[in-house]
């Protein structure tokens, strides 16, 4: 039975565990007849032509982990941001950890999607937001389908979230492998503000896939700040689904750090639904190995007067491939329309590659819109420079992929991540240098 | 403290250098002058370690040491100092960082731990005061945007916090106005002492005026046709090369 047959049988099994008789239950079966009728999503199709499914989908995953683990702080205190207090919210394999995890009730709502999604003071909220930005593309029907454990964040109206929220997937490697479908909700409200740190980490090497989607509404005026920071082990993989819908006037910014793991997939959409709204979309991907990242985002304009700033730096060595597709479509409505994208890359090896393709779709004809893109090697005569200077070459050459990503971590609004981020970078370039610019 | 002994260098096989002699001991100023394309950058780059420069035949010493076979970084360690003539401009990296990154490192090399932070400000404030340069300058992106004098002060500066004990100035007269200059010219003076050596490569006399060579070598074709004192490149300055150039066509 391949992967596809297995997933669509259990889903019976799955709702002899879950509340049937439900508005998102509903939802779940329409999913899962999607998922049926479209299967995993092949190299024919154009959005997937650079990023084969095939080998991680041969593995016999474990779809509902058995057994309940538990992790020790000590051990796992180094994959969050210690050093600022934030709320917590830990998954083991897919379980909620509450022994490792701070949520609150007080103000805002930081908790679980599963309480959420039953619990009746959460039901108008989830009726108008759950499944309402995701689109039905096959992999987003899927953890539509099982949608139950996740993150559940909601910021009132005119609330500014005291602190920033971490969420961490662990997989604990107990099964031989294990799939994992985290379904996260943030609702910030009219003129509210939240900065989001979401993480998964693998803990042994035991295959890992990973298919999360997380749905984000910034209402009118609201600001979310959004880092992902993914650097998981060499068998790990994951499709992130993430899906923003904005408002007028809202600010939304999703930084992605692409550092490790076997194969990423980030599929980030926008949708503009207002006017002024300014949608910020920035990476760093550092890849080795046979590592392989594919950046698939879609920024809609739907509305005029709206922004799109669009910056992603690529660093790739050894084997791994990188992927980069970006859309822009601006509708007919949506004049002065400022969209930008760029995406910079550099190849450390000659066995590296990158695929990159912007792609725009103008409806409008009073609209600013740019993208380049730019594939190089690193500059010889500034090593030799710093060479020069007592800065041996492995250094120098760390020292000017950090600068060459260095516009897109300057925008990191918490100084702690981006110290850690530094710190990541400088260990996956093997160096011991501070680059606290 | 350097000595040359009869290099030959080549580059994308394209024989530049053809047999240098020279040799330079503390606390001496030597002053390399020659027409465009004699091979004095070249020169600069091969006892700098840059990789692309093939030693064809000859050697260096430095300090006793053959340093054929050490890096560029390496030599630097020991105290070799090039300032470039069209310093490589480095966006995202900060001239203090980049400043601070370059001496941790030599120290990391000698086995030291990186400098104190505090120590490290009070030597950066101090090495800019006697360039007079403004604190502001040094959190801009190395050399991006910098003007010529901006960038040749700067060169000059980094020398100062890394105290080289040989300083290979190369053509850092070019694209300076007379102020900036006499400041770049004011700075290696002040840094100059008996145990440390600077050569001075250019292609003007005016620079000589502010440092003051012990030595004038003229270099022609690859070759030292010619060396003598000061005077030497005052005559160059009123005769030009051609004399230069036909003695050693008649040598």
């Amino acid at each position: 039975m391949d992967l596809k047959d297995k997933l669509v049988s259990s889903f019976l099994a799955f709702e002899n565990k879950v509340d049937i008789d439900t508005h998102v239950h509903n939802v779940r079966s329409e999913a899962i007849k999607v998922f049926e009728e479209k299967g995993f999503p092949t190299k024919k199709e154009e959005a997937w032509k650079y990023t084969s499914l095939n080998k991680i989908l041969k593995e016999d995953y474990s779809v509902f982990p058995k057994q309940e683990n538990a992790l020790d702080y000590k051990d796992i205190k180094k994959y969050f941001i210690h050093e600022i207090d934030s709320y917590n919210v830990v998954f083991i394999d897919g379980k909620y950890s509450s022994h490792l995890s701070q949520t609150t009730h007080d103000g805002i709502d930081v908790c679980l999607m599963s309480s959420a999604l039953t619990s009746p003071k959460y039901r108008l909220i989830i009726e108008n937001h759950f499944n309402k930005a995701a689109t039905a593309d096959s992999l987003s029907s899927l953890n539509t389908a099982f949608s139950q454990e996740g993150v559940y964040i909601h910021i009132p109206k005119n609330k500014i979230a005291d602190k920033p929220i971490q969420f961490i997937n662990f997989s604990t490697g107990t099964e031989a492998s294990t799939l994992l479908q985290p379904r996260n909700l943030v609702v910030a409200e009219e003129n509210s503000h939240v900065q989001i740190i979401e993480r998964h980490q693998s803990l042994t090497a035991n295959p890992v896939l990973t298919n999360s989607v997380t749905e984000i509404f910034t209402k009118k005026r609201a600001i979310v700040d959004y880092y992902k920071i993914q650097n998981d082990s060499k068998n790990a993989s994951l499709i992130d689904n993430t899906f923003i819908k904005q408002q007028r006037e809202s600010i939304a910014s999703v930084h992605t750090f692409s550092f490790g793991g076997k194969l990423i997939r980030n599929n980030l959409n926008y949708f503009q639904e207002g006017e002024r709204i300014d949608s910020i979309l920035k990476g760093v991907t550092i890849l080795g190995d046979k590592q392989h990242v594919d950046h698939n985002t879609l920024v809609h304009h739907i509305e005029p007067n709206c922004e799109s700033h669009q910056d992603y730096k690529g660093i790739y060595g050894d084997k791994s491939t990188g992927v980069f597709n970006g859309k822009i479509i601006v509708e007919k409505e949506a004049q002065k329309t400022n969209a930008f994208q760029s995406n910079n890359n550099i190849l450390v090896s000659d066995k590296a590659s990158i695929n990159t393709k912007p792609q725009l779709e103008i409806f409008a004809d009073d609209v600013k819109c740019s993208h380049g893109c730019t594939i190089g090697q690193l500059d010889e005569s500034a090593m030799f420079y710093m060479q020069s200077r007592g800065i041996p070459k492995k250094e120098a050459k760390a020292l000017l992929m950090y600068a060459f990503s260095n516009n897109v971590l300057s925008s990191v609004k918490i100084p702690e991540l981006k110290q850690r981020i530094n710190k990541i970078i400088a260990n996956k370039l093997g160096v011991n240098i501070g680059f606290d610019l | 403290m350097l000595k040359i002994e009869n290099l030959h260098a080549s580059v994308e096989d394209k024989n530049i250098l053809k047999g240098i002699n020279l040799e330079v001991k503390p606390g001496e100023v030597h002053a390399i002058m020659g027409p465009n394309g004699s091979g004095k950058s070249t020169l600069s780059s091969v006892v700098a370690g840059k990789e692309e420069y093939e030693v064809t035949d000859g050697k260096i010493f430095f300090n006793g040491e053959d340093i054929e076979e050490l890096a560029a970084e390496e030599r630097a360690h020991k105290g070799i100092f090039l300032s470039f003539q069209y310093p490589v401009e480095i966006p995202g990296v900060s001239v203090t960082n980049f400043i601070k990154t370059a001496i941790n490192e030599s120290r990391k090399a000698k086995g030291l731990e990186d400098m104190p932070a505090k120590d490290m400000l009070k030597l950066i404030r101090e090495k800019s005061e006697l360039l007079e340069i403004d604190r502001k300058f040094l959190s801009r992106s190395l050399n991006e945007g910098f003007s010529g004098g901006e960038k040749k002060r700067n060169e000059i500066f980094q020398m100062a916090m890394l105290e080289p004990k040989l300083a290979i100035l190369d053509e850092t007269d070019s694209g300076l106005d007379i102020d900036a200059l006499r400041i770049v010219a004011n700075g290696v003076n002040k840094l100059k002492s008996k145990d440390n050596a600077v050569v001075v490569i250019t292609h003007y006399q005016r620079l000589l005026d502010y440092i003051v060579p012990d030595f004038v070598h003229v270099l022609h074709n690859g070759r030292i046709v010619k060396s003598g004192g000061k005077e030497l490149a005052h005559e160059l300055e009123e005769r030009g090369y051609d004399w230069i150039k036909e003695e050693a066509a008649n040598a």
